[in-house]
């Protein structure tokens, strides 16, 4: 009885915050989304796949995501492996601490501070002007390239921090056994380092998917109207057309898009999201 | 005899701090070679040099006649098992032996009859689909060890394998890793800190304090003839006194000790009339011996009885409170002896070694 009373006031909370923030809004724009003019209709959803652009700005996230995920892995393994294993014990929290420090200004601040960089009257091409290499400004940013290095930018920490604890746990005899049986350093990666990590590159992954996926302002800001990002799809269609069907279908297909990506990146890796927590 | 391993004045600086000073040695084919000594002698920055982990200050290491200066570990003929073994968890253990074959690119089917021939080698046919957390302590041993062995190593070397384990299963593989050895015929340098790990297995033990060696002899040797007060501290129990040389004939040397003993006994180095530390092994010592003659004598009193099976001692005072350990053979020729009573030994002289005190306190 006492035991059941205790039980119910700790899940009360998650439960309210469940249903109230997360279950109903859905279910609402669940509803949203099969709603016409006056009646019920899947016209929503048909939309997309009729009309190119719709599918094809889907495409291109889903493809640009899985791109900027990888790239942050690649990056941020050897990042994460300094950090463990090679740094002296004193600078490890230093380093911590740097990369964590962009993470204190908002994200909106860190991307202008990339434009006030990148722009034709920036601070790159007033270096390259003065050293002669180029004549003429070179417009660094609205295209894919700058915009996927600024998603990246942005994920880099969500990757680090996950890693940084799993290769934590590696014995560090166990390259060195690697080593001393004739590994290469490629190797060592490959068959003792990644398999170790394999937990928290895949949750670092979903986490870091899931962001950029779901990102609105890097895309908006670096990308700029070229680089069209499905997350823009869905705020014209709310705020622009004020059309808060057609925007409920995006929203439902981005879910669905993301949850079958990440099933099939859990199914590929032979993961089970169960066993990332442990 | 074939040298595998020849090292010659190797030394190992960090910063300031000496690890490893002036080490030379030289390890003959299928030998088993230890080096022992307290823990932070430096003997495992030593074993890693030898591995190729660390790279020497200064000084010269050959294996198999060339230099292995500036070679990587996983260019080096050699292999170590690890102290704490480091079987690699995602792997079984027919994977974890194919490792180092892999590496070498050695055909599939060829790593399967040498990955099953080297698990038959180590008793553990059969074993090779078992995950590493499914096997008991002595087999991860022994997977470490054939992990090795299956590439045919010129040295083993070996960083204490045996430390995690309990007594039981140390004493086990101790004679288990002897019998290996002499099976397989390869080259073992095996390091610990466990004396007698060492005096056990090896053919020969080197002595190691504070980055240097003291001595390098077979077990008998350390044992019954070190040839420096640490080595006769180290190995083995020893009861100490101190006094001052009186008479000096070559090596046998009349001591008379602080509370008036005068012991016959043997002298390491020295210039004879000087203060000295007597070494005297627990088992030298003879309770009420018969034939008296040649025999150091004296009178003590049993404090306690410290039984131990095989290895019981008498816990014994002299007059002057000096408290000595003395062995108890468990021959019941000794069972009137009860606390408090007096008994005579006897000791030869040539089983007491005096060394020159070098440091006064």
């Amino acid at each position: 009885m006492k035991r059941s009373g205790m039980f119910w006031i700790f899940i009360t909370p998650v439960l309210l915050w469940l249903v109230l923030l997360i279950f109903l809004p859905h279910l609402d724009l669940l509803l949203l989304s099969f709603r016409g003019d006056a009646s019920w209709t899947l016209d929503n959803y048909r939309n997309f796949f009729t009309e190119p652009i719709y599918w094809l700005t889907f495409v291109r996230t889903a493809l640009y995501s899985i791109i900027t995920t990888l790239l942050t892995l690649i990056l941020a393994l050897p990042v994460a492996l300094y950090v463990t294993k090679i740094a002296k014990p004193g600078l490890r929290g230093f380093l911590m601490v740097l990369l964590m420090l962009p993470f204190w200004v908002s994200e909106l601040v860190r991307i202008y501070g990339w434009m006030i960089l990148l722009r034709e009257s920036g601070v790159l091409n007033y270096f390259l002007q003065s050293l002669g290499l180029t004549n003429q400004p070179v417009e660094m940013l609205y295209n894919d390239a700058t915009m996927i290095m600024g998603l990246v930018y942005t994920s880099m920490l969500f990757m680090v921090i996950p890693l940084v604890s799993v290769m934590d746990s590696l014995d560090n005899s166990l390259i060195e056994a690697a080593c001393d049986l004739g590994a290469s350093k490629i190797c060592i990666w490959r068959t003792i380092i990644i398999p170790h990590c394999k937990p928290g590159i895949v949750s670092g992954s979903i986490v870091v998917f899931m962001l950029v996926l779901g990102n609105y302002l890097t895309p908006n800001l670096m990308g700029g109207k070229n680089s069209l990002w499905f997350t823009e799809q869905i705020y014209n269609q709310f705020i622009a057309s004020f059309n808060w069907n057609q925007g409920a279908a995006f929203g439902f297909l981005l879910l669905v898009l993301s949850s079958a990506i990440i099933w099939l990146g859990l199914k590929l890796t032979g993961q089970r999201l169960g066993e990332l927590s442990s | 005899m074939e040298a595998d391993l020849i090292v010659t004045c190797l030394n190992k600086e960090f910063g300031s701090f000496r690890a490893v000073e002036e080490v030379s040695f030289s390890v003959a084919k299928g030998e088993f070679f230890s080096i022992l000594g307290p823990s932070g002698c430096g003997k495992t920055t030593l074993l890693r040099m030898i591995a190729g982990f660390e790279e020497p200050s200064s000084g010269d290491l050959l294996i198999g006649g060339r230099s292995m200066r500036g070679i990587t570990p996983d260019k080096r003929p050699v292999n170590l098992v690890f102290q704490h073994l480091a079987l690699f968890p995602m792997m079984n253990v027919a994977e974890n032996i194919a490792f180092g074959l892999k590496r070498r690119r050695v055909a599939a089917a060829e790593i399967r009859r040498r990955t099953d021939e080297v698990l038959e080698r180590v008793e553990l046919p059969g074993f090779g689909d078992k995950r590493i957390h499914q096997l008991s302590g002595g087999q991860k041993q022994r997977v470490a060890i054939a992990r090795c062995l299956v590439l045919d190593p010129s040295v083993l070397l070996l960083d204490e394998p045996l430390g995690a384990l309990d007594l039981k299963l140390r004493q086990q593989m101790k004679v288990e890793l002897k019998k290996l050895q002499a099976k397989v015929g390869t080259t073992f340098i095996y390091i610990t800190h466990d004396q007698s790990e060492a005096l056990v297995m090896s053919d020969r033990v080197a002595v190691m304090n504070r980055g240097r060696f003291e001595q390098i002899g077979s077990p008998q040797q350390l044992y019954n003839d070190p040839t420096t007060p640490f080595v006769a501290g180290f190995v083995g129990d020893s009861n100490l006194w101190t006094g001052v040389v009186v008479e000096k004939d070559g090596e046998a040397v009349k001591v008379l000790t602080d509370e008036g003993f005068v012991f016959h006994c043997r002298q390491r180095g020295g210039s004879g009339r000087s203060r000295v530390t007597l070494f005297l092994r627990p088992e030298a010592m003879i309770i009420e011996p018969i034939d008296r003659a040649g025999l150091n004598i004296f009178q003590v009193t049993v404090k306690s009885i410290l039984f131990d099976g095989a290895n019981s001692r008498l816990l014994t005072a002299t007059a002057a409170g000096h408290e000595l350990l003395v062995a108890l053979p468990q021959n019941r020729a000794f069972d009137h002896i009860a606390p408090a009573t007096e008994i005579t030994l006897g000791w030869h002289p040539k089983t007491g070694i005096a060394f020159e005190l070098l440091d006064q306190p």
